[in-house]
């Protein structure tokens, strides 16, 4: 007890739990500060656009009169965009995951590669924009339409859908390969119906969580030249098109003239929200299914 | 020659002579293997006969794992492990380049220390070796199941639900469903490391009287912890330390009789 003077432990006793609550207390106004914040955003876009969110708005072409203006045309975009979005990024980016995971000798090459995704996700999307613009409309020739899109955001969330896939990978147990490879089992045939089937839950949440990143660009997009006001439905991949957060952008520069412009942004983020909540809550169903079956 | 592998060849030959005709399937000569500088197992030479049991004890980190684990080649797994010398299997040598590593891993099973059934129903975990094997019939496939997971005394207990997820099953079942996998590729030999490390002592029981039935058919190479189960089931002892082979011979004899110190320090608990 020489070490510890009950008196100094005392006095030091309450400095200590005040601190704690100082620290509590701060973490806990960081944690108000983002909720208000989000509160304050929904309640302004709900309040402005809710009263516009009716049938016609989403299934009305774009028009110049506001009262009759809809959406459908810029979802459509978007979604042809997903169409393909969806396979290339899954197909490169999962192939190049197993690649690094499963198949590169761990040395100075494979880490180069690593830290370069690694980097490649922190990159701006505008830059991104300017790839897509360069390569895919320019070089091929491809003009804006709904396959450079595609491309161009495939290429952006490309990273962040390697490195969730790598988790994935590297989240199988060796134990599990290890049966695979002890019963004469070769390494396609261990990936294939062993790694690949536990990774998979993994894998889809990244990839719709890097999905749903995808649909709510704009920057790139913009880069890109793709129109906010077309009036004909895109009908295919090689169409021209517009994309919602395309039409969220314009119609709030357009709001600056008319006040009923901000209203139909409002609306229309709306409605990217809710997609946007579709895609998370399924990432997050399938994660959940999963956690049980283990 | 120098005189240290003098030493270890001679309690092998003296093994192998003891029990005169029975053929040798394993035999390994003048084996080492590094995990980068680690120098884990030292000019081992052994050799193992069919349809008999062999134990191998030792020390923790003396290398018994990764012995085993370089019978299946199972410790190329690991990117910075170097070996010399041969392991001959069925007379051929089976680090040459050229082995097909798959081969091997069809005639010699592996049964790992912790139960490691696959995230799939208990039939289709026993029927994963057949069908990479390009087995596809039903009717064949269905025979199999029964008839390995009759083999590891499994069957009574299961056969009501197979096509329920295996994990499931207790630690012990695991293990037995694990040891029936292996048995359905209808190997030679069967490797075993440790496998009822992780169990309690009814489901080692009932594992070890498994090992004594399965030595009628098929060679038996196991690592255990336990100086009475490797009494208890082996016909022959290895005693490994620091990664050498200090004592082979039969079980009676390294356990009544140890030719080395050493191996008497171990097995009357004296070290390790
Ligand atoms: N994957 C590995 N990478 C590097 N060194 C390893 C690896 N596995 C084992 N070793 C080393 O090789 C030596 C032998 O290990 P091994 O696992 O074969 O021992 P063991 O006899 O099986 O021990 P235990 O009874 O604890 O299972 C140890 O020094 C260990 O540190
Ligand atoms: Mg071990």
């Amino acid at each position: 007890m020489e070490h510890m003077n009950a008196n100094q432990v005392q006095n030091k006793m309450s400095t200590r739990i005040r601190k704690n609550s100082i620290a509590k207390g701060l973490f806990f106004l960081s944690t108000i500060f983002g909720l208000i914040i989000l509160v304050i955003l929904l309640v302004r876009v709900f309040s402005q656009g809710i009263g516009w969110l009716d049938w016609n708005f989403l299934t009305g072409r774009l028009s110049t009169d506001p009262e009759k203006a809809g959406i459908m045309g810029a979802f459509l975009g978007t979604a042809w965009m997903m169409l393909v979005i969806i396979p290339v990024t899954f197909i490169l980016g999962v192939g190049t995951a197993i690649y690094i995971e499963l198949y590169a000798k761990k040395g100075r090459v494979q880490s180069i590669i690593q830290t370069n995704i690694a980097n490649l996700a922190g990159v701006p999307s505008i830059v991104y924009g300017l790839l897509g613009l360069t390569i895919f409309v320019r070089l091929m020739d491809l003009g804006n339409i709904v396959l450079a899109g595609g491309l161009t955001l495939s290429l952006l969330i490309m990273p962040i859908l390697i490195v969730s896939a790598q988790e994935a990978l590297r989240a199988v147990p060796q134990e599990l390969s290890e049966a695979s490879y002890g019963m004469g089992a070769t390494k396609w045939q261990t990936i294939k119906k062993i790694i690949l089937p536990a990774a998979l839950p993994g894998i889809l949440t990244g990839s719709i969580l890097a999905l749903s990143r995808a649909i709510g660009e704009t920057a790139p997009l913009t880069v890109l030249g793709i129109p906010a006001l077309l009036i004909p439905f895109p009908e295919g991949l090689f169409d021209s098109f517009t994309a919602l957060p395309m039409q969220i952008y314009y119609w709030t520069l357009d709001a600056v003239l008319t006040e009923e412009y901000a209203y139909l942004a409002a609306a229309a983020i709306i409605v990217l929200l809710g997609l946007m909540l579709l895609l998370n809550s399924i990432a997050i169903i399938i994660r959940n299914k999963f956690q049980q079956r283990l | 020659m120098s005189p240290e592998k003098g030493i270890n060849i001679d309690p092998q030959t003296k093994a192998s002579s003891s029990s005169n005709n029975k053929k040798v399937v394993y035999h390994t000569k003048d084996f080492n293997l590094w995990y980068g500088d680690n120098h884990a197992l030292k000019d081992i030479n052994l050799s193992f006969n069919e349809k008999e049991v062999t134990a191998i004890i030792g020390p923790s980190g003396c290398g018994k794992s990764t012995y085993i684990k370089s019978l299946n080649r199972m410790v190329e797994l690991v990117p910075s492990v170097r070996t010399s010398g041969v392991i001959s299997y069925s007379d051929k040598n089976i680090l040459d380049k050229t082995f097909k590593v798959e081969d091997l891993r069809t005639r010699v099973g592996m049964v790992f220390q912790k139960p490691n059934p696959f995230p799939k129903s208990v039939f289709e975990n026993v029927a994963y070796g057949p069908k990479i094997h390009g087995i596809r019939n039903k009717k064949v496939l269905n025979e199999i199941v029964e008839r390995s997971l009759r083999g590891a005394y499994l069957w009574d207990e299961v056969k009501d639900r197979l096509n329920e997820n295996a994990y499931g099953l207790s630690g012990g079942q695991q293990q037995r469903l694990c040891i029936a996998r292996c048995m359905a590729i209808e190997p030679e030999v069967i490797l075993m490391d440790e496998p009822t490390s992780a169990l309690d002592p009814k489901s080692t029981l009932h594992i070890e009287e498994l090992v004594q039935e399965l030595k009628k058919e098929y060679s038996i190479i196991i690592v255990t912890h336990n100086m009475q189960q490797a009494a208890r089931i082996s016909d022959k002892t290895a005693f490994f330390l620091n990664g050498e082979v200090v004592e082979f011979d039969k079980t009676d004899t390294v356990f009544t009789n140890p030719a080395d110190s050493r191996t008497e320090d171990y097995i009357s608990g004296r070290f390790g």
